[in-house]
């Protein structure tokens, strides 16, 4: 196992494992078949929908979509 | 009343949590006996409601002599690709090379580099590409593989791999800064991993 001296390169370039590991996932969905492609590209978009509360009543929500990490 | 018995429900499970972790735990019980018996106290009347741990399937007891096969469980974000599935070996590609799970392997958590996974079964053997993940394997030979993305390799498309790894090539030749570097290594490591499991 690596002790703590050696990181891995992309984490001494100050990316977290996420980002790293998110970044893989893009880079293998991009060099799907068509079918598969397309299905796979809805998997990357991730979004939610907020909405916030006033006085016990939920405003109306807003969908946000997370657009990848740099 | 009610806001005494969630007082009663946080305190139980973190006396159960407070157990010390270890690889080789008993089979956990399915009900909780301490919160039951607390809340019977206070509440006669009504029924427990379950906990997480009467929903939690136990965990398999490590046997005493080494099992014939291994368990995996081959999870991805959106979908479970295998399901407590039986084979005789799976091969993961740790970062540490690829690595081989028969069973009975000593329990390991192993993180994984972009590259392929194959289940063999008799003599069948399914390969997937894995982006990356981790593989947990436990005493009693189940092995849990989880990865962002996994597919098949003949959804591989070679001319976009191809495409990709001149691209990132030239991209790290032309970078600056060390985040630029950084992921130009990435796209470079990805794509000759994608390359050497269409040709390999």
């Amino acid at each position: 196992m690596a002790s703590n001296g050696a990181v891995p390169f992309w984490r001494a370039a100050g990316m977290t494992y996420i980002t790293y590991s998110n970044i893989c996932a893009n880079l293998v969905r991009n060099c799907l078949k068509e079918p598969y492609k397309t299905e796979a590209l809805t998997r990357e978009k991730v979004h939610f929908s907020i909405s916030k509360w006033t006085e016990g009543k939920p405003e109306k929500p807003t969908i946000r979509s997370d657009s990848p990490e740099e | 009343m009610l806001r005494r018995a969630s007082g009663l429900l946080a305190r139980p499970i973190l006396a159960a949590r407070a157990r010390p972790f270890s690889t080789d735990l008993p089979a956990a019980q399915t009900a909780d006996a301490t919160f039951v018996e607390a809340w019977k106290k206070v509440i006669p009347n009504m029924d427990p409601p379950k906990t997480p741990l009467s929903f939690m399937q136990p965990r398999p007891p490590t046997p005493s002599s080494i099992p014939s096969k291994l368990t995996v469980n081959f999870v991805l974000p959106y979908a479970s690709e295998l399901a407590t599935k039986e084979v005789d070996m799976v091969i993961v590609p740790a970062t540490t090379g690829q690595m081989g799970i028969l069973p009975g392997h000593v329990a390991t958590i192993a993180e994984l580099k972009p590259g392929v996974l194959s289940v063999h079964e008799g003599s069948d053997v399914t390969k997937y590409f894995i982006s990356s993940g981790f593989v947990f394997i436990h005493a009693n030979s189940f092995a849990d593989i989880i990865a962002v993305e996994a597919m098949p390799l003949d959804q591989i498309d070679a001319s976009l791999v191809q495409k990709g790894l001149a691209d990132f090539t030239q991209k790290l030749s032309s970078a600056t800064t060390d985040l630029e570097k950084a992921e130009g290594q990435i796209g470079i490591d990805v794509h000759s991993a994608l390359n050497s499991a269409l040709t390999g």
